[in-house]
């Protein structure tokens, strides 16, 4: 029987010392084995690493950046949906999530699918909900302040260091008034208010990537250790590991949230053994790759839920499988970057 | 005194413990403590083991042994018994 054959769009292909989990979410899709598949890169900027990978991206095009609204983002879906006839869009970046949530119904009646959580789901896990929603879930989470104000956080009466982090990005931790009120105004000015504080919590940091279906079933779920981390808190070396304890955990937020799509935990193990849940990240993180090197493709199980197929649970994965970043200086020439400048299209086959 | 059955320890000395993540390199001398824990071997056992092998007094090779042990301990290696 011969394999479907989709054209799958996909964004964050961007790769800085934060990178995006475009590249990774691509290699693992060219890996499925139960579809073959086309890449549509959507980049916001020129120089979107991913947009230059010929072997993995075949046609790129330039989309408005998520607060340019969503009518513009639509405008432009339709330009390019008129060539490419795109069947499955996969968001990388959490900032651009809501606008594809809102954009669900019109996307899919230009035969774009989705598989993303509801906006109730995407919204009850934010990082200034989070605390909430973790206690409905019966789940552990550090003390959490919404910060709009550091007047009134000092007069709260906390201990320092805490953890102090921007509504979508951005994690400090702060280690006196001083340093609290530089950071507070750096990442509110950048990212909005409020700035969430979180005690801080010394131990080992692990994240979990998982996906759900449309029911809210857990599909798939892959912990792993950070091993080496960078100054911004990213793993640029990880293990996957069994650990039942975390896997209790995403089966919590599983059955509290009634997930829908892929996830990221982000966890920390306390010294006295406890476990902590940081953050809900409503989207593949960039480290999905070694998920698929364990045995758990979890790009395809996603473009096959968007597509309505059939798609069972694989909770068995590989343990002991390492992942260790490093970066790589592509060499292109310059009328790849005029071509992609200029037409805001770049055709890579 | 029992190791976790989900340790994996290769012949050269790298410790993996999969729960937690954590990885150790044993020199040989710990690599021979930890074949004799694997045997289901004692305390006292193994320390009549390794004074056999080694020119080390009981009371001496104990001290180590209980320091190691807890070392295995604090990083979740032994199992709960």
């Amino acid at each position: 029987m011969s394999k479907p054959f989709y054209t799958i769009a996909v964004t964050g292909l961007n790769a800085v010392d934060n990178p995006g989990p475009g590249v990774p979410v691509i290699r693992s899709l060219k890996e499925a084995r139960s579809f073959d598949c086309r890449i549509v890169g959507f980049c916001y900027e020129m120089l979107e690493p991913g947009a230059y990978m010929k072997d993995l991206v075949d046609v790129c095009y330039q989309v408005p950046y998520p607060s340019a609204g969503t009518e513009l983002l639509l405008a432009r879906l339709k330009q390019i949906q008129e060539k490419e006839h795109i069947d499955v869009v996969i968001p990388n970046f959490d900032a651009e999530l809501f606008s594809y949530v809102k954009l669900r119904s019109e996307l899919l009646n230009m035969g774009i699918h989705l598989f993303l959580p509801s906006y109730e789901q995407f919204e009850a896990r934010q990082k200034y909900n989070l605390a909430d929603f973790c206690s409905s879930c019966g789940m552990n989470v550090p003390r959490s302040y919404n910060c709009i104000s550091p007047e009134a956080f000092f007069k709260e009466g906390w201990k320092f260091p805490v953890v102090l982090k921007g509504k979508y990005y951005e994690a400090y931790i702060v280690s006196d008034k001083e340093q609290f009120l530089s950071v507070f105004s750096r990442i509110v000015a950048t990212w909005g208010g409020p700035a969430i504080v979180q005690e801080f919590i010394e131990g080992s940091e692990f994240n979990l990537i998982g996906c759900c279906d449309v029911e809210g079933q857990l599909l798939a779920a892959v912990p792993m250790r950070k091993q080496y981390i960078t100054e911004k808190g990213k793993a640029w070396a990880g293990v996957t590991i069994k650990d039942g304890h975390i896997m209790d955990l995403a089966q919590k937020f599983v059955a509290g949230g009634k997930w829908c799509g892929a996830f990221e935990l982000e966890l920390i193990k306390a010294k006295d053994g406890r476990l902590y849940l940081l953050e809900v990240n409503p989207r593949i993180p960039a480290w999905v790759y070694l998920s698929t090197a364990a045995g758990v493709n979890i790009p395809e199980m996603l473009v096959n839920c968007s597509m309505g197929n059939p798609v069972a649970p694989l909770l068995d994965y590989e343990v002991g499988k390492m992942f260790i970043r490093y970066s790589w200086d592509m060499v292109v020439d310059q009328s790849e970057f005029a071509e992609f400048s200029v037409t805001g299209e770049k055709h890579n086959r | 005194m029992k190791m976790n059955d989900n340790i994996a320890i290769s012949q050269s000395g790298y410790v993996f413990n999969p729960q937690t993540g954590e990885s150790f390199s044993l020199n040989p001398t710990a690599i021979e403590v930890i074949k004799l824990l694997q045997e289901g071997k004692s305390r006292d056992e193994i320390a009549v083991e390794m004074t056999s092998r080694y020119d080390i007094s009981i009371s001496s090779f104990l001290c180590d042994l209980d320091d190691f042990l807890h070392l295995l301990q604090q990083y979740d290696m032994m199992a709960n018994e």
